[in-house]
């Protein structure tokens, strides 16, 4: 059904309609919305058969996910930012049970200085956790990716993180179709768990493995995300045919046919992405754009035949590795290791901490990778002056924290934009 | 209110002949009244072949206490298990002692685990099945405290055991919230001003438990494996949390006799060191009464932890143990029938 509606809610209402059977839930800006309405919906009896648990943290919220995991009930769960970090060690710890687990990360910058806004440096931080990991471009396909990850995180027996970016989506109100009860039944078959823990058939799970056998476990693993590489694209086209919609799948491409110039983006980003493309395209810019949305598994292969014919790749990052680079733009590089006349590569770092990614400032680096190719990662509209000003005082006397209120104070003085 | 003047319900109706001890019972007693562990039929649910110490207190604890639970549930019970020496000596890949259905996932996390198991079996209508989530003190009153706190509030329907050894036993004995003040651990050496564990810290989960007024608490010890099958039973007829706490010497910790376990639990129960008490909805409901009285320093002394003290003749801190001894004994009426076994 067609409705205006916030993206948290039709999320949580795609949720509802996939029959969860457990739910916890913890509280975390941006993705509370999420728990919030299935709360109300399992309260109400408009989901049934569903124990929705008020747990005291993210880290129990995930340790009781892995418990009715193991003991065959369809898990759900919801974090962000500073909460996926708390409940890290269960993160690791359901991926290597082969626990499929599907969360919804409504994505968040992390602190310090603490930050509500959106960027991805929380999915980065668990992306070799062995988690599939997909990002949605809007809130419909926020509610598509929920339908299907149900049924990959099952098929594989793997947990699954669905990354949605926190504001500028989950609490965005949009036009979204929610589909009906008996669209998703017919698409998604109740859950058949492999193994449980069952005293019926009693087993050990979650033995100690030594030397001897933890290179196979991992192995298996890794195995299981290939076998998800196959998958994801084969559940997208069940999908258009059922519900005539084209979401998921590992990448889509925008314009890229003899494109000079490829940007590859994920998430909510790529909306503004095209519209700058259509604008370029338009004044004879050779420009196009590949929508990563299986970030784990990494569709190396996909992603070197959309960038095949292209001179240049621009990777927008929404985080990036401090010390390092741009952790999507690190994944591109590697997926185009090997490969001859392979484009050039270039690393955008764009709207960290919540910070806006205009159009504006999109055309002109853009036109830049063109005309001024750098190395290493460019900041996009990073306040120069400021850093300038404070790199000065770092060399000139020894200082200390708290940097952020430094620079604060400077921002007031200075607004942001040059 | 406190109840602990009113004695525990008694195990057995029978007066012992062996003064002291309570391992003469079962073939006295009729089939009905002997423990879980004597009857041919029991689950074995931890079976021989583990590659727990000699003499280890906490190895005969679980052994006791999961039998007496698979007992009571008809064996319909799924057991979660903390990281832990329990966990790492029962199942070295591609072996387990297990005889039961058993899930390990991370240190801090077995209470939550238990909550979701139990979420699982209730919407799935197997109400017959039950939960057992287990750890060692580390486990329980440091790392596993928050989501144990939370399945107490919560009111899960999970029975959590404690075997409580009085330290992080398994990665080299260091110092956990529930080691005893004057204690040697690995990180607080027998050195200083103030050898051993500090005085004043720590903190009683026990009561802690009962403060959340959840069904049934109990403190337990391995010197009385009748006691402790009774209290799995009792929990086990109870739904909503559950706590018990057992006491389980660890001779590799301790640096005591491998075969002084049992003899240091008894001693810990005598001496007034480890008060044994019952409650039901927060509110004590009995305590174990001392038989035969003895002075701290008996239990200390058979104990390498404790070998400071000695060696150096630390009166006033033994004199400080002992008053802790007392206050327990005050505080639980631990002997409120003197005299009366």
């Amino acid at each position: 059904m067609l409705k205006q509606v916030e993206g948290s809610i039709s999320t949580a209402e795609a949720i509802g309609l996939c029959r969860p059977e457990v739910i916890c839930a913890y509280p975390i800006t941006p993705q509370t919305h999420i728990v919030e309405g299935l709360g109300r919906m399992v309260r109400t009896g408009e989901v049934k058969n569903c124990e929705f648990i008020n747990v005291e943290s993210e880290f129990g919220a995930l340790s009781a996910c892995i418990g009715s995991s193991a003991a065959g009930a369809r898990t759900y769960t919801a974090t962000s930012s500073q909460g996926l970090l708390f409940m890290a060690e269960a993160v690791y710890n359901a991926s290597g049970m082969g626990l499929p687990i599907v969360m919804t990360l409504g994505t968040r910058a992390i602190g310090a200085p603490i930050n509500i806004w959106n960027d991805h440096s929380d999915a980065m931080s668990m992306r070799d956790a062995g988690w599939l990991q997909m990002f949605a471009e809007t809130n419909q396909e926020s509610v598509d990716l929920h339908i299907q990850a149900f049924r990959l995180a099952e098929a594989v027996s793997m947990p699954i993180m669905v990354c949605v970016d926190g504001f500028i989506l989950t609490h965005a109100v949009e036009r979204v179709d929610v589909p009906t009860q008996a669209e998703v039944d017919a698409f998604l078959p109740p859950y058949d768990p492999v193994q449980v823990v069952d005293p019926k058939e009693p087993i050990s799970i979650g033995a100690m493995v030594g030397p001897d056998a933890f290179t196979e476990v991992k192995y298996l693993q890794n195995y299981k995300l290939d076998l998800a590489l196959k998958l994801i694209p084969e559940l997208a086209r069940e999908f258009k045919k059922k519900f005539d919609r084209d979401s998921g799948g590992l990448l889509r491409t925008y314009r890229t046919e003899d494109a000079d110039m490829v940007v590859v983006a994920m998430g909510s980003v790529n909306g503004t992405i095209k519209d700058v493309i259509d604008e370029m395209r338009a004044d004879g810019f050779s420009i196009g754009l590949v929508t990563l949305v299986s970030y784990r598994p990494f569709p190396a292969e996909e992603l070197r035949k959309a960038l095949s014919g292209c001179k240049q790749t621009v990777v927008v990052d929404r985080s990036f590795a401090i010390g390092m680079g741009g952790q999507l733009a690190a994944d591109v590089d590697h997926a185009l290791r090997n490969v001859d006349r392979a484009p050039q590569a270039l690393s955008v770092i764009a709207g960290l901490g919540g910070r806006p990614v205009s159009r504006a400032s999109l055309r002109g680096i853009f036109r830049k990778a063109k005309t001024e190719p750098w190395e290493g990662m460019h900041f996009l509209d990073l306040n120069q002056k400021i850093v300038a000003t404070e790199v000065e005082h770092m060399s000139s006397k020894r200082r200390s924290g708290p940097i952020a209120e430094n620079l604060l104070r400077r921002v007031s003085v200075a607004p942001v934009a040059e | 209110m406190n109840d602990a003047t009113k004695e525990m319900e008694p195990t057995q109706k029978l007066k012992f002949y062996q003064k002291g001890t309570f391992t003469v019972g079962n073939r006295l007693v009729s089939e009905a009244d002997r423990t879980v562990q004597a009857s041919i039929d029991r689950s074995n649910a931890i079976t021989c072949g583990h590659r727990g110490c000699q003499g280890c207190g906490e190895a005969l604890g679980a052994r006791y206490v999961v039998d007496a639970a698979m007992r009571a549930t008809n064996n319909n019970l799924i057991v979660v298990n903390a990281t832990g020496c329990l966990e790492v000596f029962t199942t070295p890949y591609p072996e387990t002692s297990w005889q039961v259905a058993w899930v390990h996932s991370l240190f801090g996390n077995a209470a939550a685990v238990g909550t979701g198991v139990a979420a699982a079996m209730r919407v799935k209508g197997r109400s017959e099945v039950r939960i057992l989530a287990q750890g060692g003190d580390g486990g329980s009153t440091d790392i596993g405290f928050g989501c144990l706190s939370g399945m107490f509030e919560r009111n899960d329907d999970v029975l959590y055991v404690c075997y409580d050894n009085e330290g992080y036993m398994n990665t080299g004995v260091q110092r956990s919230s529930a080691t005893p003040p004057a204690a040697r651990t690995a990180t607080t050496d027998a050195v200083g001003d103030e050898p051993g564990n500090v005085f004043g810290t720590g903190k009683s989960v026990p009561k802690i438990a009962m403060a959340h007024g959840i069904p049934y608490v109990a403190i337990a010890s391995v010197a009385d494996l009748h006691d402790l099958e009774r209290k799995v039973t009792k929990a086990m007829g109870f739904h909503g949390a559950r706590y018990i706490h057992v006491q389980v010497p660890c001779p590799l910790g301790w640096g005591s006799a491998s075969h002084d376990t049992i003899r240091l639990a008894r001693l810990a129960v005598e001496s007034g060191v480890f008060p044994i008490f019952e409650a039901e909805y927060g509110v004590i409901t009995g305590s174990r009464k001392i038989r035969n009285r003895v002075p701290v320093v008996e239990y200390l002394k058979l104990q390498k932890r404790y070998a400071h003290l000695f060696k150096n003749g630390d009166a006033p801190r033994l004199e400080r143990l002992q008053k802790l001894a007392d206050r327990n004994i005050a505080e639980f009426n631990l002997l409120a029938h003197e005299g009366n076994v």
